[in-house]
């Protein structure tokens, strides 16, 4: 019995930590979507013009839109990319040192900075970039290309290049664990490989599938940074939006957006995971 | 395994070296500019080569305040690792067994990663302003580096707890070792490598971290936001300078967690 307790007691700075810094502050969110402000500060309140005003305007659903928009092209993209990068590091790399090695090469660009990864578009995508440059050398356009940079074609590709890895771990972390055996006895029975990658590896790297498309989701959902930075003030984003309200210090109405944006990245996770669920019942 | 080489090997080798040259590109264009020479600008062609823009960054009255805020970062990100690998590590003992509530922590730590960074920097920011504290990068923004790098550090705990034959304690146990002594001297040894690699993510992450740390950072800028700052207004490559020298620190961290790795898989293999 003292197991239980030893257990409670080690997994308690963990809980504390999670209860203080990510419990309390939804909790407070929540109360301060509520409360109401004038041009410097705010009350104490219960009313619910932060989610009128929210609602009622056409800037919020056009954002929403938009932004629901960056996170299904940009899954479609990073699926694609991930599941292609992980499914030839897990079948199509025999050695393991040089899996481990080809798989730290992929992950190593995650651990630095973001946001120096998006100025590092700069020269690439921009009027007199790299890819103008060469565009306009071979003769294949007469003048620069304005919509590389500072574009909503910008901000996917950044979205891409940032969060494609988040595709990649968790499906050939799913992919490895596959037993080589029933990939065996599918070509035995006569499949071809296409058949194999449809019918025995796609069912079985559905996990990782999962797990990499509510990570990109979350991250695309809730986004800020590459939006600003990449569309140049072009495009919006629900983030976004709430970030201008906190600088204009409106912190209900920031704090309002912020619920609903919970709520609807919530019911996407849901909605995915029962998605899986449901065919797995099948 | 190379005479039978199925047809689809090149053409997902030729795609996975265009992922790994996108991965790495941009960033190898930007530590190339950063030589420019003093006339240079944000584009090519290069005009000269030169370490102006390094020494340009030094400077704290043109560009800010980088030592400081590279200073806090560092400083930040220390804490941020050892708080994670504790933390980390104990959390994964605990769900070895069945505890009260153990379920409802691994619900809340993957909430944690999914719900958005920027709705913890605020809740936290808001947080503080209700109860009338100054935000401050080793209160707040620690809190909200922590909620970003325990689960992480937390699963990858469980992946490791996974393989890890309880054989070993049993051994230690009956040879007397007391619960202590077999963590002390038989898991944490063992597990060593996977420590290490917790604590590479717990720096890593913190030392980037951008938007958990924009309402919670308080008066003084970590390093992402002082880059981010000058996103906006500085338009020299001295901005890639920047770039060049937190990448650099990365590899760095990088470099050595690795190293340390493969030193501590060699000593033991010998």
């Amino acid at each position: 019995m003292t197991n239980r307790w030893s257990g409670l007691l080690l997994a308690s700075p963990l809980a504390l930590i999670l209860a203080l810094f990510l419990i309390v502050p939804i909790g407070t969110i929540v109360v301060v979507s509520f409360f109401d402000y004038d041009s410097v500060r705010m009350f104490p309140a219960f009313v619910w013009t932060n989610y009128e005003e929210l609602f009622l305007s056409p800037i919020t659903w056009k954002t929403y839109f938009q932004t629901l928009q960056f996170a299904a092209i940009t899954w479609a993209i990073c699926l694609i990319v991930g599941f292609t990068v992980a499914y030839f590091l897990a079948f199509h790399i025999a050695s393991p040192l040089m899996q481990t090695v080809l798989f730290l090469v992929c992950t190593i660009p995650f651990w630095t900075s973001n946001v120096i990864r998006m100025i590092s578009w700069i020269p690439f995508l921009g009027r007199n970039g790299l890819l103008n440059q060469a565009l306009l050398g071979v003769g294949a356009i007469d003048e620069p290309l304005e919509f590389l940079l500072f574009s909503n074609f910008a901000v996917i590709l950044a979205y891409v290049h940032l969060y494609s890895l988040f595709m990649v771990v968790p499906i050939f972390n799913s992919m490895v664990r596959i037993d080589r055996a029933l990939i065996e006895a599918a070509r035995d029975a006569g499949a071809t490989e296409w058949q194999v990658l449809r019918n025995v590896v796609i069912p079985l790297a559905r996990p990782g599938i999962m797990i990499g498309s509510i990570l990109v989701v979350a991250v695309v959902m809730g986004d800020f940074v590459t939006v600003r930075l990449m569309s140049g003030g072009q495009s919006a984003s629900v983030g976004l939006m709430m970030v201008n309200a906190m600088s204009l210090l409106q912190y209900p109405a920031a704090a309002a957006n912020a619920v609903v944006l919970l709520i609807v990245v919530l019911l996407m996770i849901a909605a995915m995971l029962r998605i899986v669920d449901i065919r797995k019942e099948l | 395994m190379g005479g039978n080489r199925s047809r689809a090997f090149w053409p997902l080798a030729a795609f996975f070296g265009l992922f790994v040259l996108f991965l790495y590109g941009p960033t190898i264009t930007i530590v190339v500019l950063s030589f420019q020479g003093p006339e240079g600008g944000l584009t090519f062609p290069m005009r000269g080569v030169s370490t102006h823009w390094f020494s340009n960054l030094f400077e704290t009255q043109m560009v800010g305040d980088f030592g400081g805020s590279f200073t806090r970062s560092m400083i930040l990100g220390a804490i941020v690792t050892v708080v994670t690998v504790v933390v980390s590590f104990m959390a994964g003992l605990a769900f070895r067994r069945r505890f009260p509530g153990a379920a409802a922590l691994f619900y809340l730590a993957v909430a944690s990663l999914i719900v958005p960074s920027v709705l913890i920097s605020l809740g936290i920011g808001l947080m503080f302003r209700l109860i009338g504290e100054d935000a401050a990068w080793w209160s707040s923004g620690l809190g909200a580096h922590l909620t970003w790098t325990l689960p992480f550090g937390l699963l990858i705990m469980f992946a490791v707890f996974n393989r890890f034959s309880p054989a070993y304690e049993e051994a230690a146990r009956d040879l007397g070792a007391t619960p202590w002594q077999t963590i002390r001297h038989v898991v944490v040894p063992i597990l060593l490598p996977s420590l290490i690699g917790v604590g590479l993510f717990g720096f890593t992450l913190s030392y980037d971290e951008f938007a958990r740390s924009l309402y919670t950072a308080g008066t003084f800028n970590t390093l992402p936001l002082e880059i981010y700052g000058m996103t906006t207004n500085v338009t020299t490559p001295v901005l890639y300078a920047l770039g060049t020298v937190t990448t650099g620190v990365s590899f760095l961290v990088i470099g050595a967690a690795i190293g340390g790795v493969v030193l501590l898989r060699r000593r033991r293999g010998g």
